[in-house]
């Protein structure tokens, strides 16, 4: 595996652990992350919210945010120990990195083709053309 | 149900976000039953906005997306593009797997 894997990892907490508790729970979890060789580049708690639907019988959660870089152990046996833990009512975790590479290329394309069109008009900029092609883009409109 | 999207599209009408634009037969029916009214063609909010990522944990976002019965959008009412309206409802699915979100709501 040449490359890392980032993921963001959000759980919910009980709101009945103490605010010790929940830190400590995720010290351990980091802990965890961080012996399989794992990364946090960010650790965020998100503060309590209202559940849309009843997760085991509770109205409420702290929700936790984690992002993680790493070879995907990490996250397998930190799903593990979560799912054993009663203190956490749920977990989510989604790759982002590729989805994140495909933006940044996104984003490189657009800059590139503003740079390549920099006295794009108004006539043109519905058809998708280079700018050079202003004479047909006249007969065009003359014919709108 | 249809009725809850006919409120929405209303929603979006006073927000003044445009009418959708579907082929001229359906267009034409569908302006003879609301009084000849002028619509706008829909264009998709996040290719406006230059939205690469659609965030699950964006809850304020996705709320716009969920009418009361917490279904999703369909994009021939908002006018989200295809590309866009498969982010959002894989968004909007993960949301509602961490609770962000309601399945159903009535």
């Amino acid at each position: 595996m040449a490359e890392n894997r980032v993921y963001e990892v959000v759980f919910i907490v009980d709101t009945d652990t103490s605010d010790e508790d929940l830190t400590r729970l995720t010290e351990n979890l980091r802990g965890i992350v961080t012996d399989q060789g794992g990364t946090i580049t960010k650790s965020e708690v998100m503060g309590r919210r209202q559940l849309a639907y009843k997760v085991g019988r509770k109205n409420e959660g702290v929700y936790v945010l984690f992002e993680i870089e790493g070879t995907g152990r990490e996250i397998a046996e930190l799903e593990r120990r979560m799912r054993v833990s009663d203190q956490v009512l749920r977990y989510l975790t989604v790759r982002v990195d590729e989805d994140r590479r495909r933006a940044e290329k996104l984003k490189a394309r657009r800059a590139r083709k503003a740079a390549k069109r920099p006295f794009a008009n108004a006539a043109s900029a519905g058809g998708g053309r280079a700018a050079a092609s202003s004479a047909s883009n006249e007969s065009r409109d003359n014919e709108a | 149900m249809s009725r809850n999207y006919d409120n929405r599209e209303r929603d979006f009408d006073s927000e003044d976000e445009g009418m959708p634009a579907g082929r001229p037969a359906e267009r034409d029916r569908r302006g003879g039953g609301r009084g000849g009214r002028f619509r706008r063609r829909k264009v998709c909010r996040f290719c406006v906005d230059k939205v690469d990522i659609i965030d699950f944990k964006d809850v304020k976002l996705l709320q716009n997306f969920i009418p009361e019965r917490g279904k999703i959008l369909p994009r021939r009412i908002s006018g989200v593009c295809t590309a866009h309206q498969r982010m959002l409802a894989e968004a909007i699915k993960r949301a509602r797997n961490i609770a962000l979100l309601p399945y159903t709501a009535d």
